[in-house]
């Protein structure tokens, strides 16, 4: 019994920061029609410039600094899709989607060598956090304590983000935007702030899924392009665009995962991709997608 | 319905462009005898990649279609190499193109019935998720695949034995090899100008144009967009092939979808427009790619500012924007 709460909180802890991942691009492409291959690259900056605070610039602190600093990431990921979303994606909305993905997988490749180029090609690790926080005992077995952490936020990010989307103006304002931009535009909706703040929120997000689960890894380079590709699955999955989508897929992509590596660990990822092609045919809007 | 896309190209009959091409078939093959080995081997490189590219850019310039995994085809050319050297310890060039062949057109026959059915963003994520099938595969079954490893892939012998790689690699690789590629690219090349000038390449570009009216006129869309993306994996397929036995070592890395970025990259580098822009994109890419990587361990960065600042201004690429100015030269003097 131990071993399947083990298991189901692993599940957890891995569809906590999927749905970080997942929900910030979903939202992006729901309110902007814009697939950001870079997503991933502002995951893995999060978790760099996390892993740099906790890690390096407060090594010798005590935990309350370090959880102050764990937002770090998240905030920095925040601030550098503020900054890219004018300068690069702006000029693409009215062109065809293939420039649009060609963009920003040029994005990608900037941003992987922008992260080796400012930490350098090694691992960054925040471990002291992990560590500092013990483990707890679940039955006869035990279980890192930050995990519980980590779950707690990846829940408390999915009830923030639903209270803020259909709970609060800006919701209303972000979702007539993502149904139809002109109309939200004849209203007097100012779509070019929307879209920052969209976009910005998305980052924010993806920068948040880096920095909470950096104590429990390390940041490494080319950790941005491994997550989008499960965050593709996630929303492929979902429904591209749709939150709920986000949250349902990342829970099945999570539980497959942790099923997969302990019992098919070969074709773990396969079953996944299969799972996500299997989904496009039978519903190709995605579980909870508009068609 | 919408208006459709600008930029249909300008009608070039057969007969111009064969005597376009000859004297750049003659260069060609002249680059050994002239050249450094290094030169040709690495040009020989650009001209398999061209020969993939040309395979993409049947999707994307004359069907619409933009695939996110065309590195998987790639990689089941090249892992289909591979693995008749290790299981059947063949090493005849025409058997690993046959092999290769046969290979992805099973696995592009399978891939296609899934992928037609969708457009836009979703066919590209669509082929993105199933190149990484195969990716994970060849990833994970290291026993099968040498996983990271790789597998090594000795010299071939080439038209039924008539030449072996006995002797100096480098000489084998710079010029019967060469040689070898050469021929095949200018077959794929022919054979790619067939198809796009047939009825058949014809109503893939109407389809590209206008989806409604191509069907409104009888065009059956998804039996199409199938051969299509068979055509096109075959190409790519058969790319991998001919690349292997020149990289000796095959990874999983060439079916990761970051090298199918690469193919995009190189298309639209050259310019998805045009029929020859995938040519000079894929081999202007491997010169670029070469020099960066030998230049700055940035080259990644490089790279991605290159390619950003093409979609920026330069969305023709390299062919539709030489055009562009020629014609303006020409509409001058």
């Amino acid at each position: 019994m131990d071993v399947v709460l083990i298991h189901v909180l692993n599940s957890l802890l891995y569809a906590s920061v999927l749905f970080l991942i997942a929900g910030g691009l979903s939202l992006i492409y729901g309110v902007m029609r814009i697939v950001n291959l870079a997503h991933g690259n502002l995951y893995a900056f999060g978790a760099f410039v996390t892993a740099w605070a906790v890690g390096i610039v407060a090594a010798g602190a005590s935990v309350p600094v370090w959880l102050a600093l764990l937002p770090a990431g998240a905030l920095a990921a925040a601030i550098l899709g503020a900054i890219l979303e004018p300068t690069l994606l702006r000029p693409f909305y009215k062109r065809a989607e293939e420039y649009q993905l060609l963009c920003t997988f040029g994005l990608l490749m900037i941003l992987e060598d922008v992260l080796r180029f400012i930490w350098g090609p090694y691992p960054l690790s925040a471990s002291a956090l992990f560590e500092s926080f013990g483990s707890l005992s679940v039955g006869e077995s035990i279980y890192p304590t930050y995990n519980f952490l980590v779950i707690g936020v990846g829940a408390a990010a999915a009830i923030f983000l639903w209270a803020f989307i259909y709970r609060t103006k800006f919701g209303v304002v972000l979702r007539a935007t993502s149904q139809n931009m002109r109309m939200a535009s004849a209203l007097g909706v100012n779509v070019n702030r929307v879209y920052v703040e969209a976009f910005t929120l998305g980052c924010f997000m993806a920068g948040l899924g880096g920095a909470i689960i950096v104590p429990s890894q390390s940041a490494v380079l080319g950790m941005g392009v491994d997550a989008l590709v499960l965050a593709f699955i996630v929303v492929v999955i979902g429904g591209l665009g749709s939150l709920e989508g986000a949250l349902v897929g990342a829970l099945i992509v999570g539980i497959v995962r942790e099923v997969g590596i302990t019992w098919f660990a070969e074709i773990e990822l396969a079953v996944l991709y299969l799972i996500a092609a299997l989904v496009l045919l039978v519903r190709p809007a995605g579980l909870f997608g508009r068609p | 319905m919408s208006v459709a896309p600008p930029g249909p190209r300008p009608a070039v009959s057969s007969a111009r462009a064969l005597r376009m091409a000859a004297p750049i078939a003659v260069a060609l093959a002249l680059v050994p005898l002239v050249l450094p080995p290094y030169s040709s081997i690495l040009l020989a490189y650009g001209l398999v990649m061209a020969i993939g590219a040309l395979g993409f850019n049947l999707l994307l310039g004359y069907t619409g279609l933009l695939s996110f995994g065309h590195s998987a085809y790639f990689g089941v050319g090249a892992y289909a190499v591979a693995l008749m050297v290790k299981y059947l310890k063949v090493t005849s060039m025409e058997l690993f193109l046959v092999g290769a062949i046969v290979a992805s057109i099973m696995i592009t026959a399978l891939f296609g019935v899934v992928c037609v059915r969708y457009t836009t963003i979703f066919f590209g994520i669509l082929t993105l998720a199933l190149s990484q099938v195969l990716w994970s595969l060849a990833f994970k079954f290291f026993w099968v695949t040498g996983g990271t490893d790789g597998l090594r892939v000795p010299t071939p012998s080439l038209f039924g034995g008539l030449v072996t790689g006995a002797g100096d690699k480098i000489t084998f690789m710079s010029h019967a090899y060469y040689y070898y590629v050469l021929i095949m690219f200018c077959l794929c090349v022919a054979l790619m100008w067939v198809i796009v000038n047939s009825p058949f390449g014809m109503a893939l570009q109407a389809i590209r144009d206008n989806e409604t009216r191509a069907r409104f006129v009888g065009v059956r869309i998804w039996p199409y967009r199938w051969v299509a993306f068979l055509v096109s994996g075959v190409f790519t397929g058969l790319a991998g092939a001919l690349w292997v036995p020149l990289n000796g070592l095959t990874t999983p890395d060439i079916m990761h979808w970051t090298f199918s970025g690469e193919i995009v990259f190189m298309t639209v580098l050259g310019g998805f427009r045009s029929f020859a822009g995938p040519i000079v994109g894929a081999v202007v890419f491997n010169y670029l790619k070469t020099y960066a990587v030998g230049y700055t361990v940035y080259w990644q960065l490089l790279l991605g500012v290159v390619l950003v600042a093409l979609v920026l201004s330069l969305p023709t690429g390299i062919v539709g924007t030489a055009g562009r100015l020629l014609a303006r030269f020409q509409g001058r003097s």
